[in-house]
Order: structure tokens, then C-alpha cells, then sequence
């Protein structure tokens, strides 16, 4: 029904300066995209004096050259650090929505004693900003001689207390007492009605955590920045970052490797945009969870 | 939690209250993390910053020192007062891009709103380093395109890294990366809007105009709250794209640029790891001040958030 007057009202009025402004937000949007992958085609030359602009193809097309070099550089360290990338927010993506869905399922479903108090507490902590734990995680993992190892990433970013709050939010209206009670009087265990009959209901937001809890630490930088040192565990950002500072230290001899940065950029971003593009339905809702309550 | 079986619901309360540890059985992977890195972090960081380290004296207790040290600390408060500003000019221009995208996308149903909507959001999906490392060399005047768009005018192109700059700069690339995000829970939130509330304003004889203002906008009100708490957090512990377009800034981001990089470069280059830890418990002290601050506020005027 609200499509239909939807649709009329456009037909009566075709909003020329609402398209004109969507077109300016496109334009605005995609340009550093458009501009990262025109630069991936060009050689080191192509890249500082093209033929065509910073914003069109150098009359040489060096994609496939460029992306030759970056996996041979230096032993392909490249592809380890995207490989550590997706390792990192795989294991600590899955593994801070498995806490969160389970967090977030006893909180919504059994009122025990000390509940709101810790809920209460949670809620708080989501206005922490973890970036100020960093340091002193660092130091508490020199103190356990864990720093400079996979477990100093991903072991933090387990932690996910808006993922909690989503799920708790979420399972506190889609999964219905009277089904879990079925499934209690029926002789079902505890993590066996779990598993069958609550987690079903919550797959939206299960899916919305997991891709919220996985890009964040595919992004994060400062986490891994500080606990890392040894290079071959870096993550792709961190690894490219370095690269950023080298090329910029030794203005001319840094020349070629600003195409491997280019073209390692844009590589990069290749699977979260694809994950993205492919999970739109449940993302698109899932996303305004806590904003609807 | 209005619920019409309630009386079938009664007896599994009581069975669960007499096992109340099930709950807690739920929770406790979750709180394991909690506690090993959230309160265990915030509780070291606070007992490291009662000591300081000198080459004569050692570690020794000094008390609120270091925090006397840090709140008169002109690198310290210079860094503060840099978020802090930063915030109060990005947050409403995001708030203003965001807000006008979910309008107009909600209003419309055309392809172009649907590949709009796709193409706002995708950099949330780029990595900071990397959508800050896009924006750095669109700013150079050797890489990027200024330089050449501005000899269409006969101008020499701006140093966006320069100091006098960089705020506008590093402005451009946050709200790049982020109005998509918050266009999409605003956007979300405005599909949730029951429409037959338009009908009965349009018949009322309110224009589009009007029902977006008057109606849409006071409805999606939790939505704006919880986007503007969000993007406070997130920039006071502004770090990553600062640090990023450090090694091209020419000197003009410094080491005390954000209060984050000065704890970062506080541990990492000078290895004072006990101003460090001050550093970061004070900024999170500050973070916790503002957000209660807005809370405080937005409840005040409001009448109760959510």
C-alpha cells in the first residue's frame, strides 16, 4: 500500500533536484574508487605524470604487471597479510558473535538474579572507547609474552558488548517465551532449545553481528599496530600503512612501490565490498537493531 | 514484553529462578572476555599511571602525579581540544549528509536511489588506512587530480596537508567513510515509520516538505541519538587516519596530534609506558564525560532517550 502512493506521488512530481542530489552523493562516494582503480593500471611513471589525468587510464595498462609485481615482492608478503586479515576477522569475527548470540540469548530469556545490574554494565562499557585499552593491553600481553603473536589480535577482539546488546535487543522480541516453554516441556535441554529453537529466530541478527564484528576487525588498525611487530603477522591494513611510511621516507626511491600500494589497496577491499554487495538483505535491516528500540 | 501468554509463561519463571545459574552459563564465555579484556585493561592502566619511571629514581608511587601532570600537560590538553572541536564541526555536517541522503532515498523508489543507497554505503566496507590512504594521494598535488583542476583556472592547487588544512582534510575522509553507515540506520529507522501516518498528514494537507520535517525527522529521533553517541566515541579516540597521513603531512600532524597518538607514540617511540597508560585512562575518563554529558542533555530535552 505505501508503494502504491509512493508511486504516485513521483509520477506527479519526477523530483529532478532529488536525483541531481543522489547523483552529486554517487559522484562524491565512488570518485576515490573510481580513482583507486584508474591508478592500479598505471606503471610507477603513469602513476606521477600520466597521459590522461590523475581521474583516466595512462596509455599504458599495467594492472596485470602491477599485480605480477605485488606477488612477487618480497616473497608475496602481501598475500600473507591479506591472508592474516582474513584469518584475524574470521576467527575473531565468528568467535565474538558466538559470545554475543549466546551472551545476548541469556540475557533477553532468564531473569536470574544480578541481571539488570550487569546489563547495566554492559551498557556502559559500549561507551568506552576501546581504542584507550589498547596500550595497556599491550602491556598486559608483554606480561604474558602473548604480544607478537595471532592470539593478541584476535583474542581482543572477541570482545563485542554492542554485539551483545543487539542480540539481547533482538532475542528479547523474536524469540517467544511460550516456544522455549513448549520445548522445556517436551524434555529439551537447555542448549539443545537453543540450538534448534532460538537460534533459527535470530539468524537476522546473528548475520548483522557477525558482519559487524568481522569488518571491524578486518579494519582495525591500531589494535594490530601495537601488538605486532614481527611482518609476517601483520594484517593487510598495518602492512600497508608500513608501506605508506616507507614510500613517503624515501621520496625517490620509493617510487614503485606506491603502485604496489595502489594496486594492494585495491585487492584489499575486493571481499568485504563483495561480502557487502551479497548480504544487502540482511544487513540493510539488521544494521538499525539498536536504533529501532 | 507485553505478552498475552503470560500465564503460560509463569511456571518456566519459577523453574528458571530456581536454577539461576543457567543465565549465568549463557553469559559467561561472553564475561570471561569481559573481564580478561575490558575491566582487566581498564584496572592495569589505572594501577600503571599511579607509578612513574625516571633513570635516577625508578619506579616509583606518585600518585594523582601523573595525572596532574597530564591535565596541565599543554601536548595532552592541545590533543583534546583537537577532538574535541573536531567533533563539533564533524558531527553535524555528518548528521546534515546523512540525514538529507536517508531522506531522499526514502522518498524515492527509482533504480538510481537503489544504486545510490549501494554506492553511499560501500565505503564503511573500505578499511580506514585504506580509504585514508585513497584520500591522501587524491590530495597530492603530485598524484591527484587538484593540481591539474586548478590550472583550468590559472591557480596553483592547495596544500590540503599543510597544518592550515589538514582539518578540512582529515574532515573530507571521515565523513566519506561514515555518512553511509548512519545514513543506513537513519534510513532503516525511516522505513520503520508506520506510513499511514503520511496518509492522515497529507490529507491534513502537509506537503513533502513538511512531513519530512515535521513528522519523520521527531520520529527517528532514538535513531539520530544513538548515531551521535556513536560518532562522539569514535572521534574523540580519533586515531587511525591522523596516523596514516602522518608520514605524508609534512610535520603538520605532530605526535601529540590526537590524544591517542600522543599515548601511542608516549609508549612506542619514548617508552613511557606509565604516562602512557594515564594518557589513555584520561581519555577515556573524558570520553565517558561527554557521552553522559550529551546523554544528560538529549534526555533532558526529550524527555528520556528511547
Amino acid at each position: 500500500m505505501t508503494t502504491i502512493t509512493r508511486v504516485s506521488t513521483a509520477k506527479k512530481r519526477p523530483n529532478i533536484t532529488a536525483h541531481v542530489f543522489l547523483v552529486a552523493l554517487i559522484i562524491y562516494f565512488l570518485l576515490p574508487l573510481w580513482w583507486l582503480f584508474v591508478a592500479s593500471t598505471k606503471d610507477p611513471q603513469g602513476l606521477f605524470t600520466g597521459t590522461g589525468g590523475a581521474l583516466w587510464f595512462d596509455k599504458n595498462f599495467n594492472l596485470l604487471a602491477n599485480i605480477q609485481e605485488l606477488i612477487t615482492y618480497k616473497g608475496g608478503i602481501y598475500f600473507r597479510w591479506l591472508g592474516n586479515s582474513a584469518l584475524y576477522s574470521l576467527l575473531g569475527g565468528v568467535g565474538a558473535t558466538i559470545l554475543a548470540v549466546l551472551a545476548g540469548y541469556g540475557f533477553a530469556k532468564f531473569p536470574f538474579k544480578g541481571r539488570d545490574f550487569s546489563f547495566a554494565i554492559l551498557l556502559g562499557s559500549v561507551m568506552v572507547p576501546l581504542t584507550a585499552l589498547v596500550i595497556p593491553t599491550f602491556m598486559l600481553m608483554s606480561q604474558l609474552h602473548l604480544t607478537n603473536t595471532i592470539w593478541a589480535v584476535i583474542l581482543p577482539s572477541l570482545l563485542s558488548p554492542f554485539g551483545v546488546y543487539l542480540m539481547r535487543v533482538y532475542a528479547a522480541d523474536a524469540v517467544p517465551d511460550e516456544l522455549l516453554d513448549a520445548a522445556r516441556v517436551d524434555g529439551s535441554g537447555e542448549l539443545r532449545t537453543f540450538l534448534t529453537v532460538a537460534l533459527p529466530l535470530m539468524r537476522p541478527a546473528v548475520v548483522t553481528v557477525l558482519l559487524l564484528s568481522v569488518v571491524g576487525t578486518w579494519n582495525n588498525y591500531f589494535l594490530p599496530l601495537a601488538v605486532l611487530s614481527d611482518q609476517n603477522l601483520y594484517p593487510v591494513t598495518v602492512g600497508l600503512g608500513g608501506w605508506q611510511a616507507l614510500a613517503a621516507s624515501n621520496n625517490g626511491g620509493g617510487t614503485s612501490l606506491y603502485t604496489l600500494i595502489v594496486v594492494g589497496s585495491l585487492i584489499s577491499i575486493i571481499p568485504l565490498v563483495i561480502a557487502f554487495l551479497s548480504l544487502q538483505k540482511y544487513w540493510q535491516g539488521g544494521l538499525s537493531l539498536g536504533a529501532l528500540k | 514484553m507485553t505478552n498475552p501468554a503470560a500465564v503460560l509463561r509463569a511456571p518456566s519463571r519459577r523453574r528458571n529462578l530456581r536454577r539461576p545459574w543457567i543465565g549465568w552459563l549463557f553469559i559467561a564465555p561472553f564475561g570471561v572476555i569481559f573481564l580478561v579484556f575490558l575491566v582487566a585493561p581498564l584496572v592495569y592502566a589505572f594501577y600503571l599511571s599511579l607509578f612513574s619511571k625516571g633513570l635516577a629514581t625508578g619506579t616509583i608511587f606518585s600518585g594523582a602525579g601523573n595525572y596532574v601532570k597530564a591535565f596541565t600537560d599543554p601536548e595532552f590538553l592541545s590533543g583534546i581540544w583537537f577532538v574535541i572541536r573536531f567533533a563539533v564541526i564533524l558531527i553535524p555536517i555528518q548528521m546534515a549528509v546523512s540525514l538529507a541522503a536517508a531522506l531522499v532515498l526514502d522518498a524515492l523508489t527509482t533504480r538510481l536511489s537503489r544504486f545510490a543507497r549501494l554506492a553511499i554505503f560501500v565505503p564503511y566496507a573500505i578499511p580506514a588506512v585504506v580509504g585514508t590512504l585513497m584520500w591522501g594521494f587524491l590530495y597530492s598535488p603530485t598524484f591527484g587530480p587538484l593540481t591539474d583542476l586548478f590550472k583550468v583556472v590559472n591557480q596553483s592547487a592547495p596544500e590540503i596537508l599543510s597544518s592550515g588544512n589538514i582539518f578540512g582534510g582529515l574532515l573530507n575522509i571521515v565523513v566519506w567513510q561514515w555518512a553511509g553507515y548512519y545514513m543506513i540506520i537513519i534510513y532503516a529507522a525511516l522505513r520503520g515509520i508506520d506510513p499511514s501516518i503520511y496518509e492522515a498528514a497529507r490529507i491534513d494537507g502537509a506537503g513533502p516538505r513538511q512531513i519530512a520535517f515535521r513528522i519523520k525527522v521527531p520520529m527517528i529521533s532514538s535513531a539520530m541519538a544513538l548515531i551521535l553517541v556513536f560518532a562522539l566515541i569514535g572521534t574523540l579516540q580519533f586515531f587511525t587516519e591522523p596516523q596514516v597521513l602522518r608520514p605524508i603531512s609534512n610535520g603538520s600532524i605532530t605526535s601529540s596530534f590526537t590524544p591517542n597518538i600522543y599515548a601511542f607514540d608516549l609508549a612506542f617511540r619514548f617508552s613511557q609506558f606509565n604516562y602512557a597508560s594515564t594518557i589513555s585512562f584520561s581519555l577515556g575518563i573524558v570520553v565517558f564525560i561527554a557521552v553522559y554529558i550529551f546523554l544528560f542533555a538529549s534526555r533532558k530535552r526529550r524527555g528520556g532517550l528511547s
